[in-house]
């Protein structure tokens, strides 16, 4: 049986780190992407583009996101698309953050005041116009401190993508575990590694915070 | 010449029925006040002369053009209509300069010098060209209205919409915001404003528009109408606000 010192288990823990945060950052990017995509069509008066974006929303909010990869991992490929872990994990990561993210932006923009759209109406700027120079400003402003709060949330979750097999912080502590039977400590640095991770955001949400609300 | 033209205008909320059948032709030049008690549908009317609000039956044109709240006409409309709100609506995040020479620059596509030199002109003309560089909140109220005006004329409106813009200001701040409207009266714009000003509505005002229950009940010469009320109606209203 192999030895592992604690320089081992922690260089372990540390360069599975890297695929957490790339993980995260994947997500995050996607869900970002899509998440923009659903806040344009929702904000187009069209009743079947919200309808569209509404049945999106409830379907990966209401659902854990646990069963989101196994249907995206397993399901995908009983359907004969082969996926990867690391892509069946970015998928159902991007779903996940997407949900969230396009209910908290469209809560920021509502609370930009209906007066701001009837007065640009009223000098003549387009929707697309409206959107870029007068709402989305304001509205960015706004949701920074909640989308970086959330980021939290996504960093936490891509814990999850171990359980289909995809080797990052969680699925390494496991398999540490397995290896020297030292639960408390490993796990012990598998949490604290995450807590480094997800501290600092939630530190810099509540300054963005701050910052907003003084300049309000 | 008739710029303004409504006819037998019918105006909806679900089962509500705000809007019964209004007539109303506005000439170049008129400075109309629309008064009535709150809930007459004076700001409805107003809003469906821009097309912010969509009327069920009847017609209204603008310059000859029909007015619609398809966004095509509206943003037509834009160019003919100017409006300025209660609450001024100013855009926060940007100065009062930029506030000014957004839509200029990108709606009439004007050139950035082009609209700066609009854009300084109609603050003057509003007397706060010192302001250019000043965020809104830094601006009392009379102020941020004054800017919303010099806004909307950057874009050369044949009529000025007026939607009680003196109602959310402090007693002392109303004067200069009608001031500012007086000296455009003189100037030859047109407008058309919803308000409880009824000095202004006498002394400024070319004609008085009563509304009462979503009609037109009385309207003229705004010192014969003022003085003289005809209906019940308005003798009732004009001993409510004096």
């Amino acid at each position: 049986m192999i030895e592992f010192s604690n320089y081992d288990i922690l260089r372990n823990l540390l360069f599975a780190t890297q695929w957490t945060i790339l993980l995260s950052l994947a997500a995050f990017i996607g869900g970002t992407t899509v998440a923009l995509t659903l806040t344009a069509m929702r904000l187009t008066r069209n009743p079947a583009m919200q309808r569209i974006v509404k049945i999106y929303v409830e379907l990966f909010q209401g659902t854990p996101l646990l069963m989101q990869m196994f249907l995206c991992f397993f399901g995908l490929s009983m359907l004969g698309y082969e996926i990867s872990a690391w892509g069946a994990a970015i998928l159902s990561l991007t779903f996940f953050t997407s949900a969230f993210l396009v209910e908290i932006w469209r809560g920021c923009i509502d609370t930009l005041p209906k007066g701001q759209w009837e007065a640009s109406r009223c000098l003549g700027l387009s929707f697309l116009q409206t959107l870029r120079f007068i709402i989305l400003p304001q509205a960015i402003r706004v949701a920074t401190a909640p989308t970086v709060g959330f980021s939290v949330q996504v960093i936490k979750g891509t814990a999850l993508a171990s359980v289909i097999g995809f080797v990052e912080l969680t699925k390494v502590g496991t398999m540490l575990n397995n290896a020297t039977f030292e639960p408390f400590k490993i796990f012990t640095l598998v949490a604290l590694i995450y807590f480094m991770l997800c501290y600092p955001l939630s530190l810099y949400s509540k300054h963005l915070e701050k910052k907003f609300n003084v300049s309000r | 010449m008739s710029l303004v033209n409504l006819h037998q205008v019918h105006k909806y909320y679900g089962d509500h029925h705000v809007l019964k059948g209004i007539d109303l032709v506005i000439k170049a030049g008129e400075v109309v006040s629309i008064i009535g008690k709150s809930g007459s549908g004076k700001s409805t009317l107003l809003r469906c002369i821009n097309g912010l609000e969509q009327y069920q039956e009847g017609g209204i044109t603008v310059d000859g053009k029909e007015v619609t709240t398809e966004d095509i006409q509206v943003r037509r409309l834009a160019l003919s209509v100017g409006m300025i709100f209660q609450n001024f609506n100013l855009f926060p995040h940007m100065t009062v300069g930029e506030n000014v020479m957004l839509a200029p620059t990108i709606v009439l596509k004007k050139s950035k010098a082009e609209a700066e030199a609009t854009a300084r002109a109609m603050l003057e003309k509003v007397g706060l060209a010192e302001k250019f560089d000043s965020y809104p909140e830094k601006l009392s109220g009379g102020q941020q209205q004054r800017v919303a005006i010099a806004r909307a004329l950057a874009m050369s409106p044949k009529v000025l919409l007026c939607d009680e813009i003196t109602s959310a200001l402090d007693p002392e701040l109303v004067g200069e915001v009608l001031k500012v409207l007086e000296q455009l009266a003189k100037e030859g714009i047109t407008l058309v404003l919803v308000t409880h000003e009824m000095n202004f509505a006498r002394d400024v005002g070319s004609r008085v528009v009563f509304m009462h229950q979503g009609k037109v009940w009385e309207q003229g010469d705004p010192k014969t109408v003022l003085s003289n009320p005809q209906t019940d109606e308005l003798k009732q209203f004009m001993g409510a606000v004096l």
